[in-house]
């Protein structure tokens, strides 16, 4: 177990480092393009685009200035934004970073409870009305843009209704829990609302099938047989096997969501995460903060990667002799 | 299987929509008609029109009429006709989501059959490859491609992509989900490579090629079948966000993304010009899936048993 | 004078509403099981025979079943009662066993905390005496070292142990049915051989009555006491086993008796029944046999009921004279 846990942490290793190097031919190396330009922004002056051609030793061969941009970024940590003059992302970065923590984490509760409940109560109802009516609302979170349900969201709590029903929500923006709890949870609400609903819609789906499969297993007509009740056989057993798959996804999804993926919902409601801030620098082709957003998230999903893989072999015992 | 035909008309509606639309809206709508003029009823008024509310600046265009032949859902800030730009729009986006899904499907089959069936160096590197793309949260690598392509297009060696062209996009959002499908193609594969038929295939000297073609593919094919509308409807949300963030899509062709992006700021005002497209991507995708569950049913026997909507 | 037999089943049919019309699984089917007594019921796939035991303990799940007819358990009906009044049953005074041990344990949790999870749901106990029992079930049913074995997973265990591990759980309570369904198919046949002798030697310790179905005749001679034989969910004949090798009645009971390769046979090709098992979509007005029978007669367009004498009963129209005819022509040519 403890071999298979090095082994996959390494494995992880070297997959960052293929991103960073991916990262960096995309935005350094397509050709037709010229990277002085880019790093330094839309709008820079001669002065910079050679400042910046020496500091990055564009004249230099690919591999060295890859080394350089990565000194840089990781081990000086004094990469700084050409378009905020002299802020340095690494900073931008960490400041940005509790923001998503606070709205993913809190979406990421609410889906779970919703997502594994809906699965649950549709696996154990099958072929009663509500089972293709929660499948139904599934389908639909599934199929809504995030974005435009964040759009709608607005639309409803800032103009329609903004009088009657949705008085007190605050506008779009964000308040740090140590500022304000209940302004931050008012803020928050609705960005949670719509992120979590997009996965709640998957989980159920995707918790359901799973489950109903687990039932028609061989190891539950046995566990009935044993004369156990329906609700030990449905928790006990086949949920427990199929929490397996559900936490697997659930990993997977949070990490990606903590390095920035909901870039799109932090957007619409005005919050300054990280999805934001490489949103930001996408737009303004700031580079360097797009280089340290992109190493940021990625390096999320590749750990959220590891530990799920490492959390499989935990939850199932079939899996840890392989 | 209503979800099959709700399918099939969006789907013709938008293709034929050249044909008729231009019945219905009067003016192009893909060029600016700031300053036309309307009949409604009895009187002629101006698309866009003067701000009564607020500070009474500017002007905001007009609401649906709920008239087919003109104005259906009323206009954008252009002055364009916003039904359609709908059905423009949703040819667009449902090439882009199509095409895109096809070219999915087709590498990820052709890398999940190599990657599954040889193992080896062949498996560790495609493998290793699908870990590399799939690591970049799929919008952090659609958008940081469309960012580089879309400003300067694509020029390696003979491929000359223009900057604007639906190609870039198409290509982007193909390359981004191969893993996704890629991935269980190739853990099927492996499974069936250690199925005994195929076990006798080799034994009785078929070739490499032989058994691919004629065994593992069409084992492999239902679960593509089942993965396709599924593609299909995630490229398309995926299609619309990019154009939502302008990266998409460029003007002036338009797509059910674009349109959201251009009634963002009508949203208060106006919503239809953002609502509506919104309402056709929720509408499509989620026929797409009912649709992909459909598939995934009729191939599995037991399925029918437990019935799932 | 006869004590009252443990369970009584009496006229079972159990049919499912389907697409293609009602697919009667199992047709009036009516069989004793006495105290401490081997039941066996043979007969091919598709006859019936699991399907029937299911329904008894309402393990048949499927929403489009009708299950008539009566099971009388210890005196009391249990057919048709619903879970809650099944549960203590269940596990507990009827113990199954099922046919393919690889499936039938859940993989995430261990051998003993499944025994345990059995045992405390009907014996009460608390964890450590829970586990102890469990130690010494793996023990009695020949698991080598089971008080560390008893933490493993059923993915650590061959087919056989994970077999025997089944068996333990089902008499973890003591109890006075065992059903096993084919237990043996899955497994070679020299664990085949352990697995029977196992039960034998823990029918006796735990004076339980096993109902063990197969299709296996060789099992039948083995293991059972009473025999019943099933084709299309109908019982065909029923008779003590030595009964039924000696003097079967039945044109099936024939087939399949004849179809069990002797070794003192000349060399010869293997007798067969001929024709396809019949669909229970399709069953014939009549006798479910007759297309496969050599004897039909006018009269077997007509369902012929069980009838016989107190021990061995018999579905078919043929008379004793006809019957004598028929086998001594057959034996003279074997």
């Amino acid at each position: 177990m403890f071999y298979f846990i090095i082994r996959r942490f390494a494995s992880a290793v070297l997959v960052l480092f293929a991103i960073s190097v991916s990262v960096f031919l995309i935005f350094f190396a397509t050709p037709g393009v010229d990277p002085a330009a880019r790093i330094a922004g839309r709008s820079a002056s001669a002065q910079v685009l050679a400042h910046v051609a020496r500091e990055f030793g564009l004249n230099r061969p690919l591999p060295i200035r890859y080394w350089l941009m990565m000194e840089h970024l990781f081990f000086k940590q004094d990469l700084t934004s050409y378009v905020n003059i002299g802020v340095r992302v690494v900073p931008q970065i960490t400041q940005a970073a509790p923001i998503t923590l606070s709205l993913v984490i809190g979406a990421a509760v609410i889906w779970m409870i919703v997502g594994v409940l809906g699965g649950v109560v549709a696996a154990a109802n099958q072929g009663k009305f509500i089972d293709p009516f929660i499948m139904f609302i599934g389908i639909a979170a599934v199929s809504v843009p995030a974005y435009w349900l964040g759009e709608v969201m607005n639309l409803l709590t800032q103009s329609k209704f903004h009088s009657s029903i949705f008085a007190w929500v605050p506008p779009p923006g964000y308040v740090s829990f140590t500022t304000s709890p209940g302004e931050w949870f008012l803020h928050l609400l609705f960005p949670w609302l719509t992120l979590a609903a997009l996965y709640a819609g998957i989980y159920a789906r995707v918790l359901r099938a799973e489950l109903v499969n687990a039932l028609n297993e061989d190891y539950v007509r046995t566990a009935r047989a044993k004369g156990l009740s329906e609700r030990r056989i449905l928790f006990r057993h086949a949920l427990r096997c199929s929490l397996i798959s559900i936490v697997s996804l659930f990993g997977l999804d949070f990490g990606a969501l903590i390095g920035g993926a909901a870039l799109l919902t932090e957007v619409v409601f005005g919050l300054p995460g990280v999805g934001m801030l490489t949103y930001t620098s996408l737009q303004n082709l700031d580079l360097p903060v797009i280089m340290g957003c992109v190493m940021y998230g990625a390096f999320f999903v590749v750990l959220a990667n590891a530990v799920v893989d490492v959390l499989y072999a935990y939850l199932d015992p079939r899996v840890r002799l392989a | 299987m209503g979800a099959f035909v709700l399918l099939v008309f969006i789907v013709t509606a938008c293709l034929l929509a050249p044909i008729y639309a231009h019945h219905l809206a009067h003016e192009n709508p893909f060029t600016s008609n700031l300053n036309g003029t309307i009949r409604l009823g009895n009187k002629t008024v101006n698309v866009l029109q003067a701000n009564t509310q607020g500070l009474g600046l500017g002007v905001t265009p007009i609401g649906p009429t709920w008239h087919f032949s003109t104005y259906f859902l009323g206009a954008d800030s252009q002055g364009r006709d916003v039904f359609a730009r709908l059905l423009y729009g949703g040819r667009t986006s449902l090439l882009i989501g199509f095409i895109s899904a096809v070219i999915c499907c087709v590498i990820a089959a052709v890398l999940g059959l190599a990657s599954g069936y040889f193992g080896g160096a062949v498996d560790w590197l495609i493998s290793r490859l699908f870990d590399i793309v799939w690591a970049f949260p799929i919008y952090l690598l659609a958008i940081s491609l469309s960012v580089v392509l879309l400003t300067s297009g694509l020029n390696i060696a003979f491929i000359h992509i223009q900057a604007g062209s639906l190609v870039l996009p198409i290509l982007i959002i193909a390359a981004v989900f191969v893993p996704y499908v890629g991935r269980p193609i190739r853990g099927l594969v492996m499974s069936l490579k250690e199925r005994e038929f195929i076990q006798a295939a080799i034994g009785a000297g078929a070739s490499d090629f032989h058994i691919l073609r004629k065994e593992i593919l069409p084992n492999v094919m239902p679960s593509i079948i089942v993965f396709f509308p599924l593609m299909v409807a995630f490229n398309m949300l995926t299609e619309s966000a990019l154009s939502f963030l302008s990266i998409g899509v460029q003007p002036p062709a338009a797509s059910w993304g674009t349109i959201i992006n251009d009634g963002l700021d009508l949203l208060y005002t106006r919503p239809w010009v953002a609502m509506a497209p919104g309402i056709m991507i929720v509408i499509t995708a989620g026929a797409l899936n009912v649709l992909g569950d459909g598939f995934r049913d009729a191939f599995d026997p037991k399925a029918k048993l437990r019935g799932s909507i | 004078m006869p004590e009252a037999p443990l369970l009584q089943v009496r006229d079972l049919t159990v049919s499912f509403a389907t697409r293609q019309g009602p697919l009667r699984a199992v047709d009036g089917l009516s069989f004793d099981v006495g105290q401490k007594e081997i039941v066996g019921i043979v007969g091919e796939s598709g006859s019936g025979k699991s399907v029937a035991i299911y329904s008894m303990l309402g393990l048949v799940r499927e929403k489009n079943v009708t299950i008539t007819g009566s099971v009388l358990f210890e005196g009391r009906e249990i057919l048709g009662i619903g879970d809650k009044e099944l549960q203590p049953i269940r596990g507990g005074s009827i113990g199954m066993i099922f046919q393919d041990p690889m499936t039938a344990l859940t993989p995430v949790y261990t051998v003993g905390w499944q025994l345990v999870e059995q045992i405390r749901q009907h014996l009460h106990l608390p964890k450590a005496a829970a586990r102890q029992r469990a130690i010494e079930l793996l023990g009695q049913v020949g698991i080598p070292d089971p008080k560390s074995r008893v933490d493993r997973y059923p993915h650590e265990f061959s087919g056989g142990m994970r077999q025997r591990v089944v068996i333990a759980m089902a008499l973890s309570c003591n109890p006075r049915l065992l059903i096993a369904d084919e237990p043996t198919t899955a497994l070679d046949v020299t664990t085949q051989a352990q697995i029977l002798d196992l039960m034998l030697k823990l029918q006796d310790t735990f004076d339980s009555s096993i109902v063990i179905i197969t299709h296996d005749m060789g099992v039948i001679a083995e293991m059972a006491h009473r025999v019943v034989v099933m084709y299309a969910g109908r019982p065909v004949e029923i008779a003590p086993e030595l009964e039924l090798v000696r003097r079967p009645r039945h044109p099936y009971t024939w087939g399949l008796l004849d179809a069990v390769p002797r070794l003192d046979a000349k060399h010869e090709r293997l007798r067969t029944i001929r024709g396809n098992a019949v669909s229970p979509l399709n069953l014939p007005p009549g006798c479910a046999f007759a297309p496969r029978c050599d004897y039909v007669m006018d009269q077997c367009a007509q369902r012929p009921p069980l009838h016989g004498s107190l021990d061995h009963v018999d579905a078919c129209w043929l008379s004793g004279e006809q019957r004598v005819t028929i086998r001594s022509a057959v034996e003279e040519h074997s």
